[in-house]
Formats: C-alpha cells, sequence, structure tokens
C-alpha cells in the first residue's frame, strides 16, 4: 500500500456508491470534501459523515452544479485554496439517460454526454495540470461497464462512459512518471435508484458497499482500470471479443 | 425481485423505487405500497404482491448523536450492525438486537423484535423515543407516546401498515467494551432445562437455548443454554478478542433433492460455532450475538424451495407443557430442524398493538419446505399453541389463518382502524380476506 491519502474529494458525493466510499474512507481517518448538486442531500449526508467520523476526521461540504461547465475552474480553484492538502479525487457524478428519449432528442442526448464525460473530463482537465505540478495525488473516475462496447439498449451511456474510458488512458499514459495516479473505475451492475426499473435479479447485480469497497482497494493499490466486482473484466473481455457482423444481431 | 429470507412464497411486485431521500413525498400508487427494508423477514409480512416496495436500504443516515446520553437520531433504512460498528467504539450499544445485525431499523420497529435479554429489557420498540412517519394523507408526522400516541403504538410492530417510517430517535445502553462475558450450559432434558432457566436470574441478562428438536423420549428436550453480559471494563495491556470478519458466503442454491436431514443439521452446526461450552470466557459480541451472520445467504441452504419458520408463543402457566408437547410432536413428524431456540419473556409489555413478545416463552424452529406434509405439521402445532394461549410471529409467517391471528393479536381491529389506506402487504391482504 502507497503512503495514505490526507484529504479527499468526492464529485458526486451524494450517490450511493459515492457515499459509501465516503464512509470508508472517514473510518480510516481521511480528511473529506464532499461536493453535490442538491443542497438539503447535501447537508444530510454531511451530518451523517460528521457523526460517523466523531471528530476524529474533518468533513467539509460544497454545493455545485457539476454540469454547469463554465463555472468548474472557479470551483476546483476554490477547492485548492480552501484545501491545499487535497491529494485524492473521486469523481462520482452521472446520470442514467432515458435511451429512447437520447434516440428522439438531441439536446437530450447531448446532455446525456455533458454530464456523463464532459464535466468529468473538464474537471480532469484541472485536476491533472494541478496534480501534477505537485508531483501527487490518486484520481479515480467511475465510469462502466458500459463503455466497453456499445449496446442497443444504452449506447448514449456507453458512448459517454467510453469516452471517459479513452480519455483517462491517454491521461494516464500522460502523467506515468509524474507521481499522480489515474484509476478508471469501472462498475457492473450495482442497485442503486439510478438502476431501479430493471428487473435486477440475479448474481450480476452487486451492493453499492461491495463497488465501495473495491474502489477504496483500488485508491490504495494504485490501480489503473479496475472492474467492480472483478469478475466483470473477464466477461467484457470476451463480450470485446466477439466479431461485429455477430454482435449487430445480438441483443445483449 | 424481491423474496423474504425464507424465499416463500413467490411473488411480483409492480413496481421497486429506492427511497433515499426523508423529506420527499410519496408517490401516487394506484396500487399498494410497503416499505422493505433488509428483506430478513421470514414471511410474507415483507412482501406485497402486485404491489409498490419503497427500498429503504438508501435512506441510512446518522441525523444525530449525544454522545453523553447515548441518544441516537437515525434514518429507518440503516442496518443495526452499522449502527454498532460506529456506537459501540464510543461506549454505547443498542438496547435490543435480535439474531441478526442484518435488519434495518426500521423493520426492528416494524417488526417489534426482541433478543436474548428480553427479561431486563423488553423489546425493541420500549427503546422509541419517537419516530416519524410518512402517511398518504397528512404528510410526515413525529410520533411518540405523547404525540400521535394511538400511530406510535400501532407502527410499533405494525409490520409497516401505518405508513413509511422514515426516522427514528433510540436511546442505546452505555458498555464498557465491545466484549461479552459468556458461558455455555448443557441439560440433558426439559426439566433441566426449565431448572437452569429459573436460575440464571439477572447476572445473565443475555440468554437463550438451543433445544435438539430430533431428541426423543428421555432425551426429549435436551440441549444447551448460552449466557452472556457486557463485560467489564478490561484490564489494559491484557490480550482481548478481537472481532476480524471472518464470514462467507453460500455461494449456491442447493440443489432441492439434497436438502435433507443431513444439509439441514449441517446448518444447525452453524449454531454450534456460538455454542462453546467452556466456563466463562470473554467473547467479542459478534460472535456471540450474532452466529448466523457468519455464513451470509445461508438460506441458500435450504435451497429454492425455500423454507418455513414456525416461531410461536405460549403462555407462561401454559408453556411448561405446552412446550414438550410441541417438541414431542416436531420430534415424532422427523420434519424439525434439529435445533430450536427457546427464550423466555419476562414482563415488561411491548408498547406495539401488535406486538409479539409478551410474557412466557417463544419456541423456534425452521423446516425445510416439504410441501403439504409440512403444512399439516403446522396445522397440528397451531392446535397445540392455540391451546396454550399462544400467538403466531406475524413476521415469520406466511400460512397462518385469519382465526389464529385474531385470537393472538386482539387488538387487531383497534390496529387496522390506524392503518395507511395507501399501504398493504401480502400478510395483510391474507388476514383481510
Amino acid at each position: 500500500m502507497s503512503a495514505a491519502l490526507r484529504r479527499i474529494v468526492i464529485f458526486g458525493a451524494t450517490s450511493r456508491i459515492a457515499t459509501e466510499a465516503a464512509r470508508l474512507w472517514l473510518a480510516r481517518g481521511v480528511a473529506l470534501v464532499v461536493v453535490a448538486r442538491n443542497p438539503e442531500r447535501l447537508r444530510m449526508l454531511t451530518d451523517d459523515l460528521g457523526i460517523r467520523a466523531g471528530g476524529l476526521a474533518e468533513v467539509d461540504a460544497v454545493a455545485a452544479d457539476l454540469a454547469d461547465l463554465e463555472t468548474l475552474p472557479a470551483l476546483w480553484h476554490s477547492l485548492t485554496e480552501r484545501f491545499p492538502d487535497l491529494d485524492g479525487v473521486l469523481i462520482a457524478h452521472g446520470s442514467l439517460p432515458d435511451q429512447a428519449r437520447c434516440e428522439a432528442v438531441p439536446a437530450a442526448m447531448l446532455q446525456e454526454i455533458r454530464v456523463n464525460a464532459l464535466s468529468a473530463m473538464s474537471l480532469l482537465t484541472l485536476i491533472a495540470n494541478d496534480f501534477e505540478a505537485r508531483h501527487r495525488g490518486v484520481i479515480g473516475v467511475i465510469g462502466s461497464i458500459a463503455g466497453d462496447r456499445g449496446r442497443r439498449g444504452n449506447y448514449v451511456y456507453g458512448a459517454a462512459k467510453g469516452m471517459l474510458a479513452l480519455f483517462l488512458q491517454g491521461l494516464r499514459n500522460r502523467l506515468h512518471g509524474s507521481g499522480v495516479t489515474v484509476i478508471t473505475l469501472k462498475p457492473g451492475f450495482v442497485i442503486t435508484p439510478m438502476t431501479q426499473d430493471s428487473d435486477r435479479d440475479g448474481w450480476l447485480w452487486t451492493r453499492p458497499e461491495r463497488v465501495a469497497r473495491g474502489i477504496v482497494r483500488a485508491f490504495d493499490r494504485r490501480r489503473d482500470v479496475v472492474y467492480l466486482p472483478w469478475f466483470w473484466r473477464p466477461m467484457l473481455w470476451a463480450i470485446r471479443l466477439i466479431p461485429e457482423p455477430v454482435f449487430k444481431r445480438l441483443s445483449l | 425481485m424481491p423474496a423474504s429470507w425464507n424465499r416463500l412464497p413467490r411473488v411480483r411486485h409492480r413496481r421497486l423505487i429506492e427511497w433515499q431521500d426523508r423529506t420527499a413525498p410519496l408517490p401516487d400508487a394506484g396500487v399498494p405500497l410497503l416499505a422493505r427494508g433488509n428483506g430478513r423477514s421470514h414471511g410474507d409480512a415483507c412482501l406485497n404482491d402486485g404491489g409498490t416496495l419503497l427500498l429503504t436500504r438508501g435512506m441510512d443516515r446518522l441525523i444525530a448523536f449525544d454522545r453523553g446520553t447515548g441518544i441516537v437520531d437515525c434514518e429507518a433504512g440503516i442496518l443495526l450492525g452499522d449502527l454498532l460498528r460506529w456506537s459501540l467504539p464510543q461506549g454505547w450499544m443498542l438496547p435490543v438486537v435480535p439474531g441478526t445485525q442484518r435488519i434495518t431499523v426500521g423493520g426492528a420497529v416494524a417488526n417489534d423484535v426482541h433478543g436474548r435479554n428480553h427479561p431486563v429489557a423488553g423489546s425493541f420498540g420500549r427503546h422509541v423515543l419517537d419516530l416519524d412517519l410518512l402517511r398518504s394523507s397528512g404528510g410526515h408526522l413525529r410520533t411518540s407516546s405523547a404525540e400521535y400516541a394511538d400511530l406510535f403504538a400501532a407502527t410499533i410492530g405494525g409490520l409497516g401498515l401505518t405508513g413509511l417510517i422514515t426516522r427514528v430517535r433510540l436511546q442505546m445502553i452505555p458498555v464498557n467494551n465491545d466484549l461479552m462475558l459468556t458461558k455455555g450450559i448443557r441439560f440433558r432434558h426439559l426439566d433441566a432445562f426449565w431448572e437452569i432457566n429459573d436460575g440464571l436470574g439477572r447476572e445473565w441478562p443475555y440468554t437463550v437455548a438451543r433445544i435438539d428438536g430430533v431428541a426423543r423420549g428421555r432425551s426429549l428436550g435436551r440441549g444447551w443454554f448460552l449466557a452472556g453480559r457486557h463485560a467489564p471494563p478490561q484490564p489494559a495491556g491484557t490480550h482481548l478478542p478481537r472481532w476480524r470478519d471472518q464470514s462467507r458466503r453460500m455461494p449456491f442454491d442447493m440443489p432441492s433433492a439434497l436438502v435433507n436431514r443431513y444439509t439441514v443439521r449441517a446448518v444447525n452446526a452453524l449454531y454450534y460455532r456460538a455454542a462453546s461450552l467452556r466456563g466463562r470466557h470473554l467473547q467479542h459480541y459478534q460472535s456471540h450475538l450474532f452466529p448466523l451472520d457468519g455464513l451470509r445467504d445461508w438460506n441458500r441452504i435450504y435451497g429454492r424451495r425455500g423454507f418455513y419458520r414456525y416461531q410461536c408463543v405460549l403462555a407462561r402457566e401454559q408453556a411448561r407443557d405446552g412446550i414438550r408437547i410441541l417438541l414431542k410432536r416436531i420430534a415424532a413428524s422427523g420434519q424439525g430442524s434439529s435445533l430450536a431456540v427457546v427464550k423466555t419473556f419476562g414482563d415488561l409489555p411491548s408498547p406495539g398493538l401488535l406486538s409479539f413478545p409478551r410474557p412466557g416463552v417463544t419456541l423456534a424452529l425452521n423446516f425445510a419446505n416439504r410441501g403439504s406434509r409440512t403444512l399439516r405439521l403446522f396445522s397440528d402445532l397451531d392446535d397445540i399453541v392455540s391451546a396454550a394461549g399462544g400467538a403466531l410471529y406475524p413476521g415469520q409467517d406466511v400460512r397462518m389463518s385469519v382465526t389464529m391471528f385474531r385470537r393472538g393479536f386482539p387488538q387487531w381491529e383497534r390496529f387496522a382502524s390506524l392503518v395507511d389506506p395507501a399501504f398493504s402487504s401480502s400478510f395483510w391482504r391474507r388476514m383481510n380476506p
């Protein structure tokens, strides 16, 4: 395990997975800055984290709309001013699009690309330069197995997460040797509000606590690309191997 | 689709809603609503066939905690185990815990659960200071024994039928550490059981007995007691038992053909892990109080056909005879899980209109699902329970008769008048055909 992180900022902290990761880090005494859009839900989260920390770790909250790309440089600037010891970032915000609407309305499709890819990439541009200059830091970004291959059911979401994964791959390559770690986190099917309308039966479905444990472990071990849980790695490998003339006929 | 812990009956829900926000309004239903916590009920009280389930596990935040008084204010979806993990290091313990810590606070209230310390602590509901209820008409209500006292009494043990419990304020009890002093005592027949049971007294507030449900004749009712109490402060520098989560997952459903007396005995062997019969010794609370949590998904041992849990309480005066007759009948059937859990309830009244704990003795067993044979056995057991002035546990039931329910819960009519019309469950429809 590499040196422990001192202060982690979590974007999209009120999501289930991020909340669970926050609780795990807090239990180890890592200071947290939680960022989310809804001030009321953010307050409920910080109350919870504050009690769990029991005065042993700091928790700060910042409300921000991360889909508003123009405001992100100012947001990141204010975060680094306020918390000069930031050395970890978890980017966890996103949305699961209504695929049918995205197929019908270009603006809806673009909005999903903005929330799920452009927002994170804007933040990453700022964070990467900052961490690179300081020669330290760990950046983890929640992507998705949906980004590994386009499917009829969710290719807008998949395209956004796929773009994000490529971006992270390049960034990791660029920052190699700078002391900065870039982790692509790829959860599979997770039981969260985002997936409540799916038929969530069977062993493929995972609880958010388990995914969160995987995220914390990936940060500890400074991993590159992590599938959560691990079994998605061989499954996606197999799915990527299917030749396109065959794959296009399937409805996976 | 969500099932109950015993995987019976199989139902289909119209819709599942992840409930995260305690301030949100109820959805326009159309179909009946029901909250579902961690789904550990052994029955259809946590199911809502054709209706909507509000999944509360995401509503699991702590709201306030007073380290001086031990009063915790939390959302209803938090697991007891989650509460204990951070409260114990600060010296506070839940006053009542059932045999698993993998249930939500809301579920503990809605079933008014009991623990091994019932004679000194009473049921879970006794320690609830107030709770917030989201009703289809009237919105959020803060209820307690002083405000909306009728709804408060209906909600404790109310099986989630009076509305959505969003927030609960609880009084915890102070402890010195996370250890328990425990001892095990063997008994060779039922008379010895009663002797020990009467003699343990208040020195050992946590007691429970496991009885061999297969033994017959002179050995009828042999088994062992597990007694525990919170440990005194430990001298610094001593080697103390520590807890390491070594839980394993049952990775597959036992094929039905293999669900037989041997596999069922294997389940019971799990109980033995806790049954260290050494004299007094120190144990971590997790291994003493929650032995079954060591095997996640243990219900899969009973296979896809699921199992029944039969839990009854007998009135104190009739308990000795009643337990003997029940055990005889079960042993004769050859169907019993080989271990029965027997536990004395004390005199502290349960606050809920439908609370199960009452002065007397409770007996609980698991039975693999063998269809009509098992159900026929239960109807015989029902007769014995009725004759002994007893009742069955609604939260562990899939098959009790309406008569049995009404006889066991004489306040059911008053309760029914307080049920939220937008809420229902498979259990409740079964009791109101």
